[in-house]
């Protein structure tokens, strides 16, 4: 039987087991939407194709599946590249279908046309023209599987108008087979013994965990080395959950420029660093020719690109974290029996502790002013810590990071590499539709929830529970503090004191707002408002100029702490 | 060091974009750059010339590697490889001065495929060394146009010799 693109998208979309799809609708796409009726899985109807992208990564990230959008051509398109660079520069699995116009106008500067795949071609993992639709399967499951494998991204299809309603035979391809693509998952044994036998010299070992752990499912792994071997584990803002937070005898909390003094310390001081699946970006290195000086440096990483990178590594490892971490467990569990890790690590270990003693991450607390830190942690208190966290970018993500404990992988997320503000909201509602049984809360900032506050709408329609908790100082918070600390107080265009009112604006939406202002009512309030079925708004007035402490100013050495 | 690379890419729409894509955003360093198709219709082969020290052009490999749209990518620096390049250049000639022109095309073995009153258009082939040197003589003539097609390179087949 023959089918036309669309039906013949729909059925790729069924085989490749999407439950649900992120989109809006518009002209070049409505042969699509035509079908929705038929489709295996739920479509979420965004308010602004950004909402759908950012949900779309939510969901990827909380379930570890591939997230989709779908959106129609020029402004549809424009509008998911913020989103789609979000989730390239975090590596998480997407697939955008974008509208097009018809192959024949394409060229010719037709209404709502823009050329999707010259724009997201520095920002995606790969991207897809379909010009035939005798490739659309194909390309489809291409898609699926780039999305998915190796170092996971983002992935583009773009769909003219014309291709969606032309019919052919439907074939599914039987596999994907690409001579251009292999990514090399298995580790290189002689590496790993190596590293074993690094690990078992070592005196001062560390482990610096990146995004790479959890999107592997290597967190397990991880766990095993680092508490059977005695090492101590720090991670970068993705890695947080690949380790558990509560293990306060090896867990040093965060690294790099609102790291830990532990951490970072720990670092400066190691006599070998296991670096594994994260990149040394700018934001963990601080100075690059003083990071890790003393240590002996392992890189594991799928992707052969983030070796050698920034820093020059000694043993790099180029393969699936889970598969390398795997094969250091069977090569060192032997040794366990005729090396004292426990022993010759616990001199190291009794520092490492005893820095976290002198600068363990805290704050001033007031009677007074509602400390933003103590509302997360209230959060962690009152949850349990078993809550998704989604974070905006700024202050609001780095005291979540800091003070909301992460036990498990998949439970915080946040736009690490982009930095992108507006994230955390329609991450969250993904998020939501991913684990519909977990709490999901956004923690936000009063500016950064404003960028895509019209995804209430979807939040509210949908019936999902996702509570915003908005650590409000009416300052565009971490701009503010970079201009306190670097430019003389100079609060440029940072004051947001001109906001809407969130409770009302909460009600306008058909969610439910609550305020907070004095520290008294902070627990019982927040417990009220996770009580509360549905869409939740906390606005919680903050201290106006509280500062994330430690850290590190940008280019400074790791050991060039601001603390509080 | 300036460094060859000979990159395999599957012959598709936009992967020349890709790959030019690639050196601009990272700010690696493109001195020229040459496509073609192969006997397998279904392949190209990009000869790419870049400049950067070995931590720069280690990067610029992986990176061409990592894109989806490329098969294979030789760096033929390490290699014994033959390397050419075609330059078309017009130059200036009288009648005092034609017979010289004529003489240095003859000692580089150019060939002459145009002629005018006063311009003389000859072509050229060779490695780097041999196109600077006959630029560099050919100049004092008044160099009115040049046209360069990019360096062109193979792998020569006996490696160890």
């Amino acid at each position: 039987m023959e089918l036309t693109g669309a039906q013949i998208l729909l059925e790729c979309l069924k085989r490749e087991g999407v439950e649900v799809v992120f989109g809006f609708p518009g002209g070049a796409v409505i042969d699509i939407y035509n079908e929705l009726p038929n489709a295996s899985f739920k479509h979420v109807l965004v308010r602004h194709e950004q909402g759908a992208i950012h949900a779309a990564d939510g969901y990827a990230r909380a379930s570890g599946k591939v997230g989709v959008c779908l959106v129609t051509s020029g402004p549809g398109a424009t509008n998911t590249v913020t989103g789609i660079a979000t989730a390239y520069m975090d590596s998480i699995p997407v697939v955008i279908l974008t509208g097009q116009v018809p192959t024949p106008l394409i060229g010719n500067d037709a209404f709502q046309e823009v050329d999707i795949v010259g724009i997201t071609r520095p920002c995606t993992k790969h991207n897809y023209l379909v010009k035939d639709v005798n490739d659309l399967a194909h390309v489809i499951r291409q898609a699926f599987f780039l999305a998915r494998s190796g170092r996971p991204g983002p992935v583009l299809v773009d769909l003219p108008k014309d291709i969606m309603q032309t019919r052919t035979k439907f074939v599914w391809p039987a596999d994907v087979n690409m001579r251009s693509y292999n990514p090399n998952y298995k580790p290189h044994a002689g590496q790993i013994r190596k590293v074993a036998q690094l690990i078992r010299e070592s005196e001062r070992p560390i482990i610096y965990a990146g995004g790479g752990v959890i999107s592997s499912h290597a967190h397990e792994a991880l766990t095993w080395l680092a508490e059977n071997l005695h090492i101590p584990v720090t991670a970068t803002l993705m890695g947080l959950g690949c380790f558990p937070g509560d293990n306060k005898r090896l867990w040093l909390g965060m690294l790099g420029m609102h790291g830990t003094y532990a951490a970072n310390m720990g670092i400066n001081n190691a006599d070998l660093v296991l670096a594994i699946g994260a990149r040394f970006d700018d934001r963990v290195t601080g100075k690059v020719s003083t990071f890790a000086p003393k240590a002996t440096l392992v890189h594991i990483d799928i992707d052969p690109t983030s070796i050698q990178k920034n820093v020059s590594v000694h043993v790099p490892i180029v393969s699936d974290c889970r598969l390398a971490l795997e094969a250091l467990k069977e090569e060192l569990e032997p040794s366990l029996a005729d090396y004292d890790f426990e022993g010759g690590h616990m001199p190291w270990i009794t520092k490492v502790g005893v820095w976290a003693k002198e600068h363990p991450l805290t704050y001033k607390p007031s009677a007074t002013t509602i400390k933003p830190q103590y509302v997360v942690e209230k959060l962690h208190e009152i949850t349990k810590g078993d809550a998704i966290i989604c974070t905006e970018v700024g202050q609001n993500q780095m005291w979540a990071a800091q003070f909301y404990t992460f036990n498990k992988p998949n439970t915080f997320l946040s736009s690490g590499g982009l930095g992108t503000m507006g994230y955390g909201f329609p991450a969250a509602i993904g998020a939501q539709f991913a684990c519909p049984d977990k709490m999901v809360i956004d923690i936000a900032g009063d500016g950064s929830i404003q960028m895509n506050i019209q995804e209430l709408a979807t939040s509210v329609c949908n019936n999902l529970g996702v509570k915003i908790v908005i650590l409000n100082n009416g300052f565009l918070g971490m701009v503010r503090q970079w201009q306190e600390l670097f430019y003389k107080k100079n609060y440029c265009e940072t004051c947001m004191d001109a906001q809407p009112d969130f409770v009302k604006l909460a009600e306008a939406y058909g969610a439910t707002g609550f305020r907070i202002t004095q520290v008294e009512d902070v627990e019982r309030v927040l417990r009220q408002a996770l009580d509360t079925p549905g869409t939740v708004i906390v606005d919680v007035r903050v201290e106006k100029e509280e500062n994330v402490y430690p850290m590190v100013p940008a280019g400074a050495s790791l050991t060039d702490m601001l603390l509080v | 060091m300036r460094h060859t690379l000979s990159v395999t890419v599957e012959n598709e729409p936009g992967v020349l974009s890709r790959v030019a894509g690639l050196f601009s955003g990272r700010g690696f360093n493109i001195e020229s750059l040459n496509v073609g198709p192969t006997l397998d219709p279904g392949i190209s082969v990009m000869t790419i010339t870049t400049e950067g020290d070995e931590q720069i052009i280690e990067q610029i490999v992986k990176q061409l590697r990592k894109l989806i749209t490329v098969i294979k990518v030789v760096d033929l620096t390490e290699l014994k490889s033959v390397l050419r390049e075609m330059v078309l250049m017009k130059i200036n000639a009288n009648d005092a001065n034609r017979a010289e022109i004529l003489r240095t095309v003859d000692i580089f073995r150019c060939k002459v495929v145009d002629v005018s009153i006063d311009e003389i258009t000859i072509e050229a082939t060779g490695n780097y060394d041999k196109i600077a040197a006959i630029l560099s003589l050919l100049t004092r003539f008044g160099v009115k146009e040049i046209s360069r097609s990019g360096m062109v390179a193979m792998k020569r087949s006996v490696q160890n010799s």
